[in-house]
């Protein structure tokens, strides 16, 4: 179980997080949506470590990770947009990763490197890749270790409409009920085959934190962005 | 730790610049050492030449690779790492390849020429300086928000080191002369770690005999082989303390 | 060495004494007896052999040849020769362990009022002061090697310590480890050539009240505080080397109140500072090297119409100070390997003057606490500046024609 409780985060004098209590359990796939600049990226960089929270916390099966490291051995993620050391080709950096993170004897999972064969470019650096398939490059790693969270930011923008089915096959072949997703989008078409729950946030406030049934409930819509420009309005 | 130091190492050696500086260090001292019949002139134009270069190559490098390697960390900071292990890899690894520059580009030809010890000495001081420029730079990047002004205070650092901090010393000796300062002299020198490597230098050249009183009180503090361990180990607080402060630093720093 | 022990033995021939016998001290086996019995112009070879008699006063015109290895030894108590005659020649003798005393000067061999002595070839080690010689007159000292191991300037004398005398020759000596080499006090009309005199705890050379003298071909090296000279006019130094009198309160030539006197061809190499001028008027220094000095000259404010021209000037950490702004002295036609002018019409001068005294120089002269920023970066930078436009250093103290080319002397 991941417990997000009061969360605060100020940049300067922008309130990136403004208050953020979630919980989300074992199993789920969490849409984190809500408009530019609501502090979705930033909640998620409070979950990796990369920035520290001026209050709050945030726990993890009960035992707080700020400060802590080891937690993120469980977790893949994927940035919004992927910055690559330049110098480094794709081999590199899988081999860079491999040789810091894998346990003995645990199976890689190279489905993605497969599916965007991604072996066709192994051998170019990073810098000269593509926006898209750098996108492709950096799904394949989040994969890779097999991790119990995904994080994924904004993984479909940039795709190519093939290639986003492939990913979404992905994350539904993988055995859910013993991880956690927590997904960021704009694009909710993408989301609402997969998703289970619905974290709208704005302002750096939780909107609304509802499950998807709760939320076709309640509005009789199917189309998740229609479900969430009704409640929104309705509210 | 030290896979991640490899990592870093493998990148900055993978970038030419490494190389560059070392053959700058090879054909300076090649030429001072071959033109100069006398070594210890060829001493005193080397080391002016290291106290001004090393510092400020030290320093801009380091402040460089690590925005350069921004992205390299970002991605290691998403692995189970801890940040104090990545940002000092980073460091033991900026620090050790210009140090191997310095040692390859200045060693080798005083190993050519036969050069006399005193030019070793300088050397380990040049290698000192370096990483305690390294560690001063690293701390001011980390201080700042983006590039521009890391480097624009790195260069400030660096110009305070070799030329402010000097004319302060001047203002206040010119001012203070009736008094004795000599101790208190002594003490703002081991502030600035270039004035510690020239002065432990120049001692080291028996310059302390120009000096009279004030001289030997220098050489008991600076020079022998108890002096020496002194301004060494002062050295050595050049290094830890700038560490120790960008290493809190950066673990509490946003991404 | 062999014709000077013929002229020796030559200078035998004009001993005042009408008798010339010679007597062999093992017959005696006692030098004190040999002495007792021999007459004025007797000549005594001692055979080898260590002899230790404690005192042994000559009172008359003699000849002391060593044979071989003779020692003379003091056991640390005793003076060994006291002499107190005309016509006296000391040659291959052995000196060791004259007395100390806090109280009395003891010397291996003391002279005092004698015309016409001869010391050469002795030996003289661990001796309080080696040859100590006063109101005497013609006399030489040559070939003699003074070595002593003291540990305080307390505990010593000096090598060479000649008081209130003339016309003496000190040449070809060595002298080590005393607390002066070689010490001059009211001597005149004297030649010191080619001596060596190293490691000395005080001064290599030291001389007061020693007018018209000329000192040349000596070395002076390593000692504790150079060389020091005071209160004497009409000196001529010339080829002499002082190298390495290295030390916080040490010069190559100390020039106290020297007047009127010409050092020329000399050569200062590796010492703390040359040459330290203080109340020295009308000297000449011309043709010396300068070289790896801390400070090449040090000139006092207090020196009038010294002249300093065509000497070399090179690698010393300051070429000149000076403690005061007005200069009475005039620089010509020196090298400095500092200089950076222009020579347009190729007459081997430089078109600018150079100025000397830099700006850094002026500082530590004020406060020797500025010399912790030697080499800096900032001062190297004043220095240039000061170079253009000249603020504190003395305008007037220049070469007005520095010489581009380094000086070959044939020396």
């Amino acid at each position: 179980m991941i417990e997000i409780s009061n969360l605060h985060k100020a940049f300067q004098k922008l309130k990136a997080l403004d208050g953020i209590d979630l919980n989300w359990n074992k199993g789920e796939v969490i849409a984190l949506i809500g408009p530019n600049g609501s502090g979705k990226t930033t909640l998620l960089k409070c979950l990796l470590g990369l920035v520290f929270p001026n209050s709050g916390d945030i726990r993890l099966d009960k035992s707080s990770i700020i400060n802590s490291y080891q937690y993120r051995e469980r977790i893949g993620y994927m940035s919004q947009i992927s910055r690559f050391p330049d110098q480094l080709k794709v081999v590199e950096l899988q081999e860079i990763l491999t040789d810091i993170r894998k346990k003995n004897n645990a199976q890689l999972d190279l489905d993605l490197f497969h599916a965007f064969k991604i072996e066709l470019y192994k051998d170019k650096s990073l810098k000269t890749l593509s926006g898209g398939t750098r996108q492709k490059v950096n799904a394949a790693f989040a994969f890779m270790f097999d991790p119990e969270i995904l994080i994924l930011d904004e993984p479909t923008a940039g795709l190519d409409p093939i290639s986003v089915e492939i990913f979404k096959e992905k994350i539904k072949s993988i055995p859910i009920n013993k991880k956690y997703l927590i997904i960021t989008s704009h694009i909710l078409s993408d989301l609402e085959e997969i998703t289970t729950r619905i974290n709208y946030l704005q302002d750096g406030k939780v909107k609304f934190d509802l499950s998807m049934d709760q939320l076709i409930q309640k509005t009789g819509q199917n189309k998740l962005s229609k479900a969430i420009a009704q409640f929104l309005s309705s509210n | 730790m030290l896979k991640i130091i490899k990592y870093f190492l493998l990148d900055i050696l993978n970038n030419k610049v490494v190389l560059g500086l070392s053959l700058f260090f090879f054909i300076v001292s090649m030429s001072l050492l071959y033109l100069d019949e006398n070594q210890n002139k060829a001493i005193l134009s080397l080391m002016n030449i290291i106290f001004i270069v090393v510092p400020l190559i030290s320093m801009f490098f380091s402040a460089n690779y690590y925005w350069n390697s921004y992205e390299f960390k970002e991605i290691l900071l998403c692995l189970p790492l801890k940040r104090e292990k990545i940002i000092l890899s980073e460091f033991i690894a900026v620090s050790l390849s210009i140090s191997l520059s310095i040692l390859v580009g200045l060693g080798v030809p005083c190993l050519i020429f036969g050069a006399e010890t005193n030019i070793y000495y300088l050397i380990l001081l040049a290698v000192i300086l370096n990483i305690s420029c390294v560690a001063l730079s690293m701390w001011m990047v980390i201080l700042t928000k983006d590039k521009s002004r890391g480097l624009g205070l790195v260069l400030l650092m660096w110009f305070y080191l070799t030329m402010l901090f000097d004319v302060l010393l001047i203002s206040i000796m010119m001012n203070f002369s009736d008094y004795p300062l000599e101790k208190i002299v002594l003490v703002l020198a081991s502030l600035n770690p270039i004035d510690l490597c020239r002065i432990s230098m120049m001692l080291q050249l028996d310059i302390s005999a120009l000096m009279g009183y004030t001289g030997a009180l220098y050489k008991e503090y600076f020079s022998g082989s108890g002096g020496s361990i002194l301004s060494l180990s002062i050295l050595m607080l050049w290094i830890i303390i700038p560490v120790y402060l960008f290493v809190k630093k950066f673990g509490q720093k946003d991404i | 060495m062999k014709n000077d022990f013929l002229i020796l033995l030559g200078l035998l021939l004009f001993f005042n004494c009408s008798n010339a016998n010679t007597l062999i001290s093992n017959k005696t086996h006692s030098i004190k007896e040999a002495v007792r019995q021999a007459q004025c112009g007797d000549t005594i070879t001692i055979d080898p052999g260590i002899y230790s008699e404690g005192n042994i006063v000559i009172d008359k015109s003699l000849t002391i040849i060593g044979i071989g290895d003779c020692i003379l030894d003091g056991e640390g108590k005793f003076e060994i020769f006291t002499i107190q005659a005309d016509d006296i020649s000391l040659i291959n003798l052995k000196f060791q362990k004259s007395g100390y005393s806090a109280t009395n000067d003891f010397a291996s061999v003391k002279i005092l009022s004698s015309k016409y002595f001869h010391i050469h070839h002795c030996e003289i080690l661990d001796s309080y002061f080696g040859i100590h010689i006063s109101n005497c007159s013609y006399g030489s000292i040559s070939e003699c090697k003074i070595i002593g191991s003291p540990d305080k300037e307390q505990n010593t004398g000096n090598s060479i310590h000649i008081w209130k005398s003339d016309h003496i020759q000190v040449f070809k000596n060595f002298c080590k480890g005393h607390r002066d080499g070689i010490y001059f006090e009211f001597v005149t009309d004297s030649y010191i050539y080619e001596n060596i005199s190293s490691h000395n705890i005080r001064y290599g050379l030291h001389f007061m009240f020693s007018h018209s003298n000329t000192y040349f071909h000596n070395k002076f090296i390593e000692n504790g505080a150079g060389v020091a000279v005071m209160y004497s006019k009409n000196v001529v130094m010339h080829y002499n080397l002082f190298k390495e009198n290295w030390g916080p309160s040490s010069f190559g030539i100390l020039l106290k109140d020297i007047t009127d006197s010409k050092m020329y061809g000399n050569q200062f190499i590796k010492n703390s500072a040359g040459i330290y001028m203080e109340g020295s008027n009308r000297c000449i220094i011309e043709n010396n090297l300068f070289k790896e000095n801390g400070w090449a000259l040090r000139v006092q404010a207090n020196c009038n119409d010294n002249e300093i021209k065509k000497n070399n000037f090179i690698n010393n950490t300051f070429d000149v100070s000076c403690n005061g702004s007005l200069v009475l002295n005039k620089f010509d036609n020196n090298y400095w390997d500092r200089y950076v002018g222009y020579d347009l019409n190729k007459d081997g001068v430089g078109d600018l003057a150079y100025h000397p005294v830099s700006l850094y120089s002026v500082l530590v002269e004020q406060n020797p606490a500025f010399l912790i920023l030697l080499r800096s970066v900032l001062i190297n930078i004043l220095d240039q500046v000061e170079r253009i436009i000249p603020i504190l250093t003395p305008i007037d103290l220049k070469d007005n024609s520095p010489s581009l080319k380094y000086y070959k002397f044939n020396d």
